[in-house]
């Protein structure tokens, strides 16, 4: 069996061999797949062209209405009612807010997290952490809105913090700081696993514990990767909408009170979408004026990430 | 002895007091991953003890009332399947051409690197803002109104940056080997590609998919820009029809004062992630066959 | 600080008799195993006071297991197992009383690769200072560590600058000052040469020569040329087919050298297998 196999395949090579498909055919073909995968890939290109252009077109219809420092430099926003205010300074007020509470739990949290997963963890303890995290970065924006609300404001900021509003930024800030957790833990950790061991063992061999180790060598070698998670988590924070339009409340005033009820960019964006305004007018277009503001601070937010990132790489290839 | 006293006046000897720090810091770490994990496990108990009393047939066969205890999934669970599905019909052919595109064709240079980085920065706009995307692009320009193929396309465009970076890293992870094996044998790009690259790839293509249409499920926020949000008491004929979606629905009912609404919400909320949670689970099961697979 | 560069005294001189000489570390039958598989087996031999042992022996022999069971590095690794005894100063490093960390502060090591900290080149000077609680001048106990490298001259305008910036040589060097800034009586040094090239070789050789005054040093080294030029006594490993490490001979360097014990001695320091 095998013999004759092999004698029909050594026949086969003597005789020139009989191409099945012409050469120019799947020349063309070549061509063909090149294009088709092209135009693919052009599609990523016009979204992003997409989302500037729109942006950028009803922006500008806006502020040929709305003088550009009013809106930037406003500290009143009530675009809906007559006086007509539109300062977007509360809003990105609320914004920071949000995001602020949510970096303060994100981060420490995130960070001991990934130190707790680098350095000290086995394998077993790895499995049960990692797919808990997982799940917490794969429950929907919507499902943390509704435990803010109904959870967490009841059942622990208002016995704690009596007269804390019902729609509230502290809320707000806490789940979407949850939410964002396992993205500062995760991305923390992986810079850490790629501080290499030598590093580790330089520092034990002089005479450092775990933790000078961990806090001492590990971290610093790590900064930039970690404060890429940092400011990751903050742009992904300010760009969350449902837990925010859930539970933030639609209040927009410019405070540092978490217990008040506020309104975040996205918010906004929400309530007006949800609302019955005529699409054409300017109290609608003021939706794409404050989207633009998200979409600048969390592009800037994320560029200087990815900074951080390269930094990091350049380090340790 | 003098040398012993000078050492010891130099050297404080600590590190009872740094080992001290140490277990204070373990204890640290295990709280923190404790109050993690704890958090996680009470937003599920809260959620399934509120809403598993209202999960029945008829709550995934109803439509939304006026009336709480009559309201159910239908609409939404079948506007959710339409969408899923255009999204498998539209990013995923784009997003793995893309991959492919990006991974096999162009040779690493500032072209790549700048449509890479791109794509990175789509994966971080926020949501909502390929909602304005949609408005403005499908819903106006396009003239397909407030329809379900509008959301669709939206959570598929705003999903393509995920899906073309899972994609790309499973095909990083096929062994060049591969692809000179069969470049030797005289095979053109694309013939390598289709009979072997892909075909290795495959398994962790479809984990980073699953991945990225499950993203897509839990996704709300474009959809308030392109959804009318009304009562939708009927299920979609057409693509063109108007459409509510299940993260939608549960946005609906959390946001009205009573608690009767809160409650189904909870019971929504449970059948959104049981989904979720499968899939993920599939997406895992793939992921682990495939890294064993990976034996060459 | 600059210690004056005397001849070093023969090696016949310094060494004729190990067990005549004040001991570090006894090694009483130590075994070890990563998991299942075991890398050495009853090792026994002491490692003398102020003076330069060599441990050589082919790859996979257990040469740096070996020596990373002195300052117990093995430790970090899951799945370490040792056996047997080892003291340091009379007192057993494995035994339930002993800590690692105290231990290491007094034993230093310099890798194979060097492995400065991505911080400046002053911060790896003081780290060790620093955390172990070190109350002195800083500024001293750099200087006069980079001095005893014989690194000052070239990093004394540039002790900000990263210790990654440093060439090869350099860098290993520093990690050299690094592990003396802690008061070191023991400098144990895991094939410190294999990362750098032979001019760098040479001065690492030299302070190698000029350290051993004041300490007790222990060198891994595949380089045989290495180990007769820079130790008093050296001890040779070999390992069978089962890669576990076993101790073939253990004495003065020049006798080891000259006329070997052992055929399967002969045979290595011939370049007959290896």
């Amino acid at each position: 069996m095998t013999t004759t196999s092999a004698q029909a395949s050594l026949g086969g090579a003597r005789r020139p061999p009989r191409p099945a498909r012409s050469l120019a055919r799947r020349r063309a073909t070549e061509r063909v797949v090149n294009t088709v995968l092209l135009a693919a890939a052009a599609v990523s290109v016009l979204t992003t062209f997409g989302i500037v252009l729109v942006l950028v077109f009803e922006t500008f219809e806006f502020f040929r209405v709305v003088p550009f420092f009013d809106f930037v430099l406003g500290t009143e926003w009530a675009p809906l009612f007559e006086p007509k205010h539109f300062g977007v300074l509360p809003l990105v007020g609320g914004t920071l807010l949000v995001a602020g509470i949510a970096g303060l739990i994100a981060m420490p949290l995130g960070l001991v997290i990934a130190i707790y997963l680098a350095e000290y963890a086995g394998v077993r303890t790895r499995s049960i952490v990692k797919p808990f995290l997982e799940v917490l970065a794969g429950i929907p924006t919507v499902v943390f809105g509704y435990f803010a609300l109904t959870f967490v404001t009841p059942n622990l900021l208002q016995p704690l913090i009596p007269g804390t509003d019902v729609f509230n930024a502290a809320a707000a800030g806490i789940v979407v700081g949850l939410m964002v957790l396992p993205l500062v833990a995760t991305i923390s950790e992986d810079a850490m696993a790629a501080v290499p061991r030598s590093l580790r063992e330089g520092a034990f061999a002089l005479g450092a514990t775990d933790l000078e180790v961990a806090v001492r060598v590990v971290v610093p070698a790590a900064l930039s990767g970690i404060a890429a998670s940092f400011i990751l988590a903050i742009s992904r924070a300010i760009g969350e909408t449902m837990a925010v339009a859930i539970a933030a409340g639609s209040t927009p005033v410019l405070t540092l009170d978490p217990t008040r009820s506020i309104q975040t960019m996205t918010g906004y964006i929400a309530q007006v979408s949800l609302g019955d305004t005529p699409q054409q007018s300017l109290e609608f277009r003021t939706i794409f004026a404050v989207g633009m503001t998200l979409f600048v601070m969390t592009l800037a937010l994320n560029v200087v990430s990815q900074l951080f990132v390269r930094r990091f790489r350049n380090v340790y290839q | 002895m003098s040398a012993a006293v000078a050492e010891r006046m130099r050297w404080r000897p600590t590190v009872a007091g740094r080992r001290r720090s140490g277990r204070l810091f373990l204890l640290l770490c295990y709280a923190a991953t404790a109050l993690g994990i704890l958090a996680l496990v009470v937003l599920l108990a809260d959620t399934l003890i509120k809403g598993a009393p209202g999960l029945s047939w008829q709550f995934l066969t109803s439509y939304p009332s006026r009336f709480a205890e009559r309201s159910g999934l239908l609409a939404a669970l079948v506007g959710t399947f339409y969408v899923a599905v255009i999204v498998v019909a539209v990013a995923f052919p784009i997003g793995i051409a893309s991959a492919v595109w990006l991974e096999e064709y162009v040779s690493p240079g500032p072209l790549r690197r700048i449509l890479e980085t791109n794509i990175g920065n789509l994966a971080g706009v926020p949501s909502i803002i390929y909602g304005m995307l949609g408005l403005a692009v499908f819903v106006r320009a396009l003239s397909l109104q407030r329809s379900l193929l509008a959301g669709g396309l939206t959570i598929a465009i705003l999903v393509l940056p995920i899906v073309i970076i899972n994609a790309q890293e499973a095909l990083r992870a096929v062994p060049s080997g591969l692809r000179h094996a069969s470049f030797a044998l005289g095979a053109t790009r694309w013939e390598t590609i289709r009979h072997h690259v892909l075909p290795a790839a495959l398994p962790g293509i479809l984990t980073g998919t699953i991945l990225a249409l499950s993203r897509a499920i839990g996704e709300a926020a474009p959809i308030i820009l392109i959804s009318s949000i009304a009562f939708i008491a009927f299920l979609p004929d057409s693509l063109l029809d108007s459409f509510t979606i299940l993260p939608i629905q549960i946005f609906i009912w959390v946001s009205k004062p009573q608690a009767a609404f809160h409650a189904i919400a909870a019971s929504a909320i449970i059948v959104l992630l049981v989904m979720l949670l499968t899939m993920n689970a599939v997406a895992i099961v793939l992921r682990d066959r495939a890294r064993r697979g990976v034996g060459w | 600080m600059v210690s004056a560069m005397r001849a070093p005294e023969p090696v016949a001189e310094r060494v004729s008799d190990p067990a005549k000489l004040e001991r570090v570390f006894e090694l009483r039958g130590l075994s070890a195993w990563y998991g299942a598989a075991q890398a050495l087996r009853n090792i026994t031999f002491d490692i003398p006071k102020n003076r330069v042992t060599a441990i050589i022996g082919p790859s996979g022999c257990g040469k740096s297991t070996l020596i990373r069971c002195l300052d117990r590095m093995n430790d970090l690794i899951p799945g370490f197992r040792a056996e047997g005894h080892v003291t340091y100063h009379d007192e057993d490093i494995y035994g339930p009383a002993a800590d690692p960390v105290l231990l290491r502060r007094h034993i230093g090591m310099v890798f194979q690769k060097p492995n400065p900290f991505p911080k400046s080149v002053f911060d790896n000077v003081a780290f060790g200072p620093r955390i172990n609680g070190y109350t002195g001048n800083m500024h001293e106990v750099v200087e006069g560590s980079l001095r005893r490298a014989v690194l000052w001259d070239e990093v004394k305008d540039k002790l900000g600058a990263s210790g990654l910036a440093l060439s090869g040589g350099q860098q290993q060097r520093l990690c050299i000052a690094r592990a003396l800034a802690v008061e070191p009586d023991v400098l144990l040094m895991d094939e410190p040469c294999s990362a750098l090239d032979p001019i760098a070789t040479y001065r690492i050789e030299e302070l190698i020569t000029d350290l051993a005054r004041d300490y007790s040093i222990v060198i891994v080294t595949h380089n045989m040329q290495q180990a007769s030029r820079v130790s008093d006594l050296t001890a040779f490993l070999l390992a069978g087919e089962e890669r576990t490490g076993e101790l073939v001979e253990f004495g003065p360097t020049r006798d080891l050298f000259t006329r070997p014990a052992d055929e399967r001695t002969e045979a290595y320091i011939t370049g007959r297998f290896g």
